[in-house]
């Protein structure tokens, strides 16, 4: 192999590169905070919610989890304009993780929730607490407390998933890895970079959780 | 202009799915020979061994797919290999699905007793006796449900290939697209198909699991 490694570019593309990882990092933050609030929605439905919702959050469950993200990116950002929704790149990016997450929190807050022994409710009730209430305060944060490890990597699995986003040009890490390489014609040192900063991210998102964890349960399991 | 009937759109995309079938197929295969082989270093006696495919393993879990992809497609060309897609495509998505196996068998393997290796051990069987006779043919049982359940992963992971050219499902869906104007029917369709693929695999994964626990529940 007589190959040799050239990262001479790099002090120049930084800018880009910079701007690629804040898109990234955005495109997570939005897409963790309102995936898991849906997931927490859609949970509460499967657990407690009206009958009729049931089903259709079942549905939608069950679609997002076995289809590939690239393809409900896709269906979000060139199918729905036919039915007059249109947006930017970018909030299709965001809206697809959304949905996303939405759906893998969901069935993991709700394997949390069932974990909780049907007394709690019970009690929950025995104090005059309305049903919201005792969701709220008595089942959903032991429930999420369980199963944050579990929701942490999730949260970690959508933000490595979101390089996909680029194929719709969302300026993300990826696009802007892209975008180098074809101008420094230097393809595989420019992805082994970005791939680093990715791995980076994922190191630092995975601590960043495990802190939050931290701070949100400090009290110790109850088990 | 050619018109396309929906015939027309759902029989290219169809004849595209095996594609996604077949690279899922080698890509369980092979990332399962390989996942075995982690699987054996990571448990295994030897410090470097474990820290080894330790290594690994977080490598491949902690960055995209995506990117292994273009490293895979790009790095196998500075060997002065032309790589066609497809064979970037096997190697990319058989090492990823090769790390995430490990570590779903690595789980299983640990939940076995403690006590079954010292068992084994005091009848005075090596390292590679414990796994084949004892601990493997009861962490199989353990195995299956997550297995099949990741197997879904895998289907899904396929349509990252069409970004470095891979024709299958998905890129067939983009060429069609381009053909068509018809978005929104190709790719609903696309997303229906794949469904088709993974629905049964989530459900047969979920139904093993229930019944592999009522047996767990028995002992």
């Amino acid at each position: 192999m007589t190959y040799h490694f050239d990262f001479g570019w790099l002090i120049e593309s930084l800018p880009v590169l910079l701007k690629g990882i804040r898109i990234t990092v955005q495109l997570i933050l939005i897409g963790a905070v309102f995936g898991v609030a849906l997931g927490i929605a859609c949970a509460w439905v499967r657990a407690l919610g009206p009958k009729w919702l049931k089903p259709v959050v079942a549905t939608y469950v069950e679609l997002i989890r076995n289809t590939p993200f690239l393809i409900q990116l896709f269906f979000i950002f060139f199918g729905l304009p036919s039915l007059g929704i249109r947006m930017s790149e970018l909030s299709a990016a965001n809206l697809a993780m959304i949905v996303n997450l939405g759906a893998y929190s969901c069935e993991i807050i709700r394997a949390g929730i069932q974990a909780t022994p049907r007394g709690q409710f019970e009690a929950g009730a025995s104090l005059a607490m309305t049903p919201f209430q005792t969701f709220w305060h008595v089942v959903l944060v032991p429930a999420l407390q369980r199963i944050w490890p579990a929701l942490s990597s999730q949260i970690v699995i959508v933000m490595l998933g979101s390089a996909v986003v680029s194929q719709i040009a969302a300026e993300d890490l990826t696009f802007a890895a892209n975008f180098i390489q074809s101008r420094n014609f230097r393809a595989f040192e420019t992805y082994i970079v970005s791939t680093l900063i990715y791995l980076a991210l994922a190191i630092l998102l995975r601590q960043l959780l495990a802190g939050l964890g931290w701070m949100l349960f400090p009290r110790k399991a109850s088990r | 202009m050619i018109e396309f009937s929906f015939w027309d759109i759902l029989r290219n995309l169809l004849l595209a799915a095996r594609w996604t079938v077949l690279l899922s197929l080698v890509s369980f295969i092979g990332g399962g020979m390989v996942g075995a082989a982690l699987l054996f270093l990571r448990i295994g006696g030897q410090r470097w061994a474990r820290l080894l495919s330790r290594g690994y393993i977080q490598l491949f879990q902690g960055t995209p797919l995506l990117m292994q992809l273009f490293l895979a497609f790009f790095g196998l060309g500075l060997f002065g290999i032309d790589v066609p897609a497809w064979l970037a495509a096997c190697v990319a998505l058989i090492l990823w699905t090769a790390a995430f196996l490990a570590e779903i068998w690595r789980g299983c393997v640990e939940s076995i007793a403690k006590g079954q290796w010292e068992v084994s051990a005091s009848l005075g069987m090596g390292y590679l006796q414990q796994m084949r006779y004892v601990i493997l043919p009861q962490a199989l049982k353990v195995a299956v449900p997550p297995t099949v359940g990741f197997s879904v992963q895998v289907v899904k992971g396929t349509a990252l290939t069409s970004i470095i050219g891979f024709v299958e499902l998905s890129k067939a869906g983009s060429i069609v697209t381009n053909a068509t104007f018809q978005p929104f029917t190709v790719y609903g369709l696309v997303a229906l198909i794949y469904f088709a693929l993974c629905w049964p695999l989530s459900k047969s994964s979920q139904l093993l699991e229930r019944k592999l626990n009522v047996a767990h529940r028995n002992h």
